[in-house]
């Protein structure tokens, strides 16, 4: 196990995760520990496998090699129904909502609540104003106004509440602030803060230093395929993490501490 | 809900968004102008000042469509000669013609939630028509096939064999991933030709009222009446189950903290469908004889329920059901759908289904106005018109924007204006152009208000 001073329980863990897509290796023995009540920054510059990893967790792609271990137990996560069946969401920049559905209706997309044959628009209009309450998602004019009329960080929260509603138990964030102005980042950091006070492992992909600074308590960093660098946040400054991501290594004084694996 | 625990009040930043929002106005500032009036009102007048906001942003509803029916009504009012135009017999008359269109664009309308298109659907029509006609002929007439057929199973074979080729359209669209504009261009194309082989040597088939065996009821869909003092206790049954239910349901709603449109509203909602309803069986019960010794014509035409039940059941599929929500997500973003689990593919052929099925039931109505069905029928000349009227009701060709009542308003149109232009002499080479300028024009509409659409999006992401 990659040590991991302080940490709540790890959720999942992945063990020695490989990918290639024909000749192209896109993973080479990737180690990750999620633990749960902690929110992991996964770091890389564009072509490092942040991406295929993600989906390899998500179940879109199905990993060549390693194991995975989910509250301690081996798990094969074969299609997004397994990974959603564990309890893990992944929230897409983009690719989350129907713009023309309002909020409630987006948030119960394809698993809505029915009185026989009629949606029991009811019931779900309460619950998802119980969740976006529980994460201080205020700023909405109204539940029922649709999303394409929500500003960017609106449209973000809308997503990761639409996440934690169904038990989940990881929730995957990709780039969640890329696009969004200032006060719309703060806005979805804090969310972002509030599923880690709720106990959740979060992940958030990003290569926005300020977000990772400002929200992560532990970073694993990809370059080219391999993760070669894992540990809490303060064995990081942002030179490092830097270094890690452009070259995968660093020499600097505060990174002495970490787990790399060159 | 479960996944997120109690800890909501665990003191965790309280420095709370409701602040941030005060002072980062762009978090909705330019958002609220579009965002649906009934949501945010809370009385009549805050209403309406809310609509005209959206209506003046672009956003305007069925309000085109009503627009465009009160500008047509006024101008062959006045251009017919005789002011026969509004009068009970054309009025009627207009409803007749506009139903086979009405048909046409609410089953139309499901492909176009979707984005797709079916342009096969009038002849798949002509096929509806022509399997119910044919299995209600007598054996002298019709001896090579089934015949005989009571009404009631000849409709639903028809409207089954039309559903069945939806289906495979919607199969090829889906499975083989080509282009619906090309699939059921040729769809029409085969269904065209297959008109004309089962209507065979005779070239067409008839209904009549006095025929032997079940023609009578075809024929009596749009010939056939009720009794006013029937159509008044149908109207009060219908006024009383849906504003009762939607009185209901507001209330509750009201009561419960949800968002709920104003009292008034509501109250303003159950009116508009009483007057309306009161003023078409108003019209109706006028006497609508042609000649001084004729007997009466009085009642409304079997049609107009018909057409008015498919009306209420395509809404209440499209929004009460999780099968209409799931034809809006994927009409608004199908990997959005895709991803929270739609069954994009099934959605997408079961559109296909409904398309072909409601357009066989606009055949079965083609066949009672007309009497008949020849090889002449123009399914596609059917079609243009029923995208047209889906359009110019409100629906969007790009998808994820649509409502049945859409293709009642845009249909209804269509037929209002080809109504004016053969009453006023035009030939039907000038009938063509007109509507064609007018599909043009409303597709020019929609298309210019899914650009302003996009460019707020931008502009507020």
């Amino acid at each position: 196990m990659v040590k991991d001073p302080g940490s709540g329980e790890t959720l999942l863990s992945l063990r020695g995760i490989s990918k290639h897509f024909g000749a192209v290796q896109a993973l080479y023995d990737v180690d990750l520990d999620l633990p749960s009540g902690q929110v992991t920054a996964l770091c890389g510059d564009n072509g490092a496998g942040k991406s295929v990893l993600t989906k390899t967790i998500a179940g879109i792609h199905q990993a060549d090699g390693g194991q995975m271990f989910w509250e301690g137990k081996p798990v094969h996560i074969r299609s997004a129904k397994d990974s959603a069946a564990l309890g893990i969401e992944t929230v897409y920049q983009d690719l989350a909502l129907a713009d023309n559905l309002d909020i409630v209706q987006n948030m119960f997309l394809g698993r809505e609540r029915r009185n026989g044959f009629f949606l029991d628009e009811d019931g779900m209009e309460r619950a998802a104003g119980e969740t976006l309450a529980s994460l201080h998602v205020t700023t909405v004019r109204s539940i029922r106004q649709p999303v394409a009329t929500l500003s960017g960080g609106q449209r973000q929260a809308v997503a990761v509440a639409k996440a934690v509603m169904w038990n989940s138990k990881l929730v995957m964030l990709d780039e969640p602030t890329a696009a969004l102005g200032v006060a719309q980042t703060q806005m979805v950091l804090d969310l972002v803060k509030r599923l880690k006070s709720h106990g959740l492992a979060v992940m958030v992909i990003s290569h926005n230093l300020n977000d990772v600074f400002e929200v992560a308590d532990r970073v694993a960093i990809l370059h080219l395929g391999r993760m070669v660098a894992q540990d809490r946040l303060s064995a990081f400054d942002r030179q490092s993490v830097v270094d890690y991501m452009t070259t995968g290594v660093s020499s600097r004084e505060v990174a002495a501490s970490g787990q790399g694996r060159n | 809900m479960a996944g997120v625990g109690s800890e909501s009040g665990s003191g965790k930043a309280p420095e709370d968004l409701g602040a941030q929002a005060e002072a980062a106005p762009d978090l909705t500032a330019a958002a609220v102008d579009v965002i649906p009036p009934e949501i945010v009102a809370q009385s009549l007048g805050e209403y309406f000042r809310a609509w005209f906001t959206r209506v003046r942003s672009g956003d305007a509803g069925v309000l085109p469509a009503l627009a465009a029916l009160l500008i047509v009504g006024i101008v062959f009012e006045i251009t017919v000669p005789n002011g026969v135009y509004l009068g009970q017999i054309n009025m009627v008359g207009i409803f007749d013609q506009s139903a086979v269109f009405i048909l046409l664009a609410i089953g139309e309308g499901f492909v176009l939630l979707l984005g797709e298109i079916d342009l096969s659907i009038g002849y798949v029509a002509a096929i509806g028509g022509i399997v119910a006609g044919l299995l209600v002929q007598p054996q002298a007439t019709n001896p090579d096939m089934f015949h005989n057929w009571p009404w009631w199973g000849a409709i639903l074979i028809a409207l089954l064999i039309c559903a069945v080729i939806g289906g495979i359209n919607g199969f090829i669209v889906t499975r083989l991933r080509v282009s619906s504009l090309i699939v059921t261009l040729a769809a029409q194309m085969v269904w065209f030709g297959m008109m004309i082989v089962i209507l065979g040597q005779a070239g067409g088939l008839s209904v009549s009222a006095t025929a032997p065996g079940d023609q009578k009821q075809i024929y009596g869909i749009v010939y056939g009446f009720l009794d006013v003092w029937v159509s008044w206790v149908g109207l009060a049954l219908v006024v009383a189950v849906v504003g009762g239910s939607m009185w209901l349901r507001d209330s509750s709603r009201r009561r419960s903290g949800l968002v709920a449109p104003p009292v008034g509203l509501t109250v303003a909602k159950i009116v508009i469908l009483a007057l309306a309803g009161a003023i078409v069986v108003y019209i109706c019960s006028l006497d609508r004889r042609i000649g001084e010794h004729s007997n009466p014509v009085i009642g409304v035409p079997w049609v107009v329920p018909l057409v008015l039940a498919v009306v209420g059941g395509a809404t209440i599929l499209l929004e009460r059901t999780q099968f209409g929500r799931h034809v809006y997500a994927v009409g608004g973003n199908p990997e959005a759908a895709r991803r929270a689990g739609v069954g994009v593919t099934a959605i997408r052929t079961w559109a296909f289904v409904i398309a072909g099925a409601t357009a066989g039931l606009a055949g079965v109505v083609a066949v009672s106005y007309q009497s008949g069905i020849t090889t002449n029928f123009n399914g596609g000349q059917n079609v243009l018109f029923a995208v047209a009227a889906a359009v110019i009701g409100g629906t969007s060709l790009f998808g994820g924007r649509g409502r049945a009542i859409h293709g009642l308003l845009g249909g209804l149109t269509i037929g209002a204006i080809y109504n004016g232009l053969f009453a006023l002499g035009f030939p039907v080479q000038v009938q063509y152009i007109a509507t064609g300028l007018v599909l043009l024009a409303a597709v020019s509409v929609d298309a210019l208000a899914r650009r302003n659409a996009t460019a707020g999006s931008v502009a507020r992401a």
